[in-house]
């Protein structure tokens, strides 16, 4: 394995300002010996979509779901997390204000089975949030911008679970951003949708990019290449490039990035 | 072709072997309610039960199975709840976890007759509670306890992880996620354990021949202070249930109409299991389409 050697060959840096979050030398290990991810440290730009690609098991969804703690339980997270200038990965740190702050979107939509009114606000609700007026307002506001309003609105007091796959998973996002947060990590979230599905979550994802940082996990090189502005390439447990997307598509810098991208392996 | 005739064969036992269990269920069922069906009446279920003459009905053994159920139901069902949603939502999976498991199963086969010396031991000598309804439902609290909790467990873990993670990405707690997403959501389930625990319990008799008692005392029906002895609700009389009486007439009772009796006790028995078991069904499609609002127009 001479030839997929580990150093990275790329890593694109940011200033502070430009940066919604960043992460230095972070390690995951699984059960204390298994170790998945290698001193990972990148930075999110404000206001992008940054893809994380890579072959499966390259360590980028054990990534993501580290940003938002999400690994508490499962995994040994080491390293740093800065958010805010604050480094989040502390254990003295309210998870669960994290998590409003950093919402996340998964592989398979998830809707509980309620309604998709309560989807929405029964998070907001459990937050303190009452009024009624309000709780409608954000319910109407959220699924705007998740470009589903249109297609739900007489019937928000159905069971979320009639809804379409793609529906769903738009629903899963208005209910991530209900919450208000400023970065939304998406895993791999148009992997279980139909291409027409795919194309209206993606307008989606565009629609976002001007008041969210996102990061998205993907499988799908074309998506990646379609939407996002940054690029991270995995390899097993380490980022080998990190550039603007157009770069890592068009010109890689790596050998092993290049084969990736070719499609010689993954 | 020996595949498709191995195939035949072994096609002809399954339908040979269903039917088997077919039959000896609608054999035993079909038994109860044709003999036991004639000899329910109005009558049967209004009056009391006779010690000598024919003519007895069981209304106190009655009302004694269902307030025991109940009784049994509610001091059951918390802790139950509570060491389910600790053994599927909290416990970490390692040898602790495993033994309080291993127990619980074995508690599960536990004979009832040795839950009912169990509890004589304790409730009814050591506790002095005698031979009372508060022990009965003791006791059947321990003879139910293992599996209602089982059953519970179960149809927590069928709530698909994504559930809870989708709670806990919006940051709610892991407390809240449990009771406002995975109890929900578990609720079918959880309702069709309770009601398979409760079948259970109301037709036990050995674990309550030592405990509740198998004499009824005089009951009055108006008087509603439980804490009067002649009171239906005074959880401190001695109580005999549908299944205890059956047992009874047949070994010690002296009624001439014993065979009677029991037929249309047991009937009644089966009915009755029968009507909770479709009751329950019913409330809990009803809850969970509330809850998921899956009715609404």
């Amino acid at each position: 394995m001479d030839d997929l050697k580990k150093e990275p060959t790329y890593i694109k840096t940011f200033s502070s300002d430009e940066l919604a979050l960043s992460t230095k030398n972070l390690s995951v290990l699984y059960g204390g010996t298994i170790q998945k991810l290698f001193n990972v440290s990148l930075g999110f730009k404000k206001n992008a979509i940054t893809a994380l690609i890579g072959a499966s098991g390259s360590g980028k969804s054990t990534f993501l779901r580290s940003l938002n703690r999400m690994n508490d339980k499962v995994a040994t997270v080491k390293g740093n997390i800065i958010f805010h200038g604050l480094d989040v990965n502390k254990p003295n740190i309210n998870v669960y204000e994290l998590r409003k702050n950093i919402g996340m979107v998964f592989q398979k939509p998830n809707p509980f089975p309620k309604s998709i009114r309560a989807n929405i606000t029964y998070a907001l609700k459990a937050d303190g949030q009452k009024d009624k007026q309000k709780l409608d307002q954000i319910v109407e506001e959220s699924l705007r911008a998740a470009a589903l309003w249109d297609e739900v609105k007489d019937k928000l007091d159905k069971s979320a679970l009639a809804l379409s796959g793609g529906q769903q998973q738009r629903l899963c996002i208005a209910r991530a951003i209900a919450l208000k947060p400023e970065i939304l990590l998406l895993d791999e979230p148009a992997s279980a949708l139909d291409p027409v599905s795919t194309a209206k979550l993606e307008d989606t994802l565009k629609q976002l990019r001007s008041r969210y940082t996102m990061v998205m996990v993907t499988h799908n090189m074309q998506q990646a290449s379609r939407i996002s502005e940054y690029t991270a390439f995995f390899h097993l447990g380490h980022v080998l490039e990190y550039d603007v997307t157009s770069n890592v598509f068009t010109n890689p810098k790596g050998r092993i990035t290049e084969k990736y991208i070719q499609g010689s392996f993954g | 072709m020996h595949a498709k005739r191995n195939d035949k064969i072994a096609t002809v036992f399954i339908y040979i072997f269903v039917a088997i269990v077919i039959c000896i269920l609608a054999g035993i069922l079909g038994e109860i309610l044709i003999t036991g069906l004639p000899h329910l009446s109005w009558h049967f279920l209004s009056s009391s039960a006779s010690s000598f003459q024919a003519g007895g009905g069981v209304r106190d053994q009655l009302f004694n199975s269902v307030y025991l159920l109940i009784l049994t139901i509610a001091i059951s069902l918390p802790i139950a709840l509570g060491a389910a949603i600790y053994l599927s939502e909290y416990a970490k999976d390692n040898w602790i976890t495993n033994t309080i498991r291993t127990s619980i199963e074995i508690l599960s086969s536990l004979p009832s007759i040795v839950v009912g010396l169990f509890g004589y031991l304790l409730f009814v000598i050591q506790f002095n509670l005698g031979f009372s309804i508060i022990s009965g439902a003791l006791a059947l609290t321990f003879f139910n306890l293992p599996i209602l909790t089982s059953n519970i467990e179960q149809a927590l873990e069928g709530v698909p992880q994504s559930q809870r993670e989708a709670g806990q990405a919006l940051g709610l707690s892991n407390w809240k996620t449990i009771r406002g997403i995975v109890l929900p959501a578990a609720l079918p389930g959880i309702l069709t354990g309770i009601v398979l625990s409760a079948g259970r319990v109301f037709g036990e008799a050995a674990a309550l021949i030592y405990t509740a008692g198998q004499s009824g005392s005089t009951i009055d029906y108006s008087n509603w202070n439980a804490f009067s002895p002649t009171s239906f609700l005074n959880v401190m009389r001695p109580a005999e249930t549908l299944a205890v009486h059956i047992w009874k007439v047949n070994t010690e009772g002296i009624i001439p109409d014993a065979t009677i009796v029991s037929a249309a006790t047991s009937a009644l028995l089966v009915i009755v299991v029968i009507i909770f078991n479709f009751g329950a069904r019913a409330l809990g499609n009803m809850l969970y389409r509330k809850l998921t609002a899956s009715n609404t127009k």
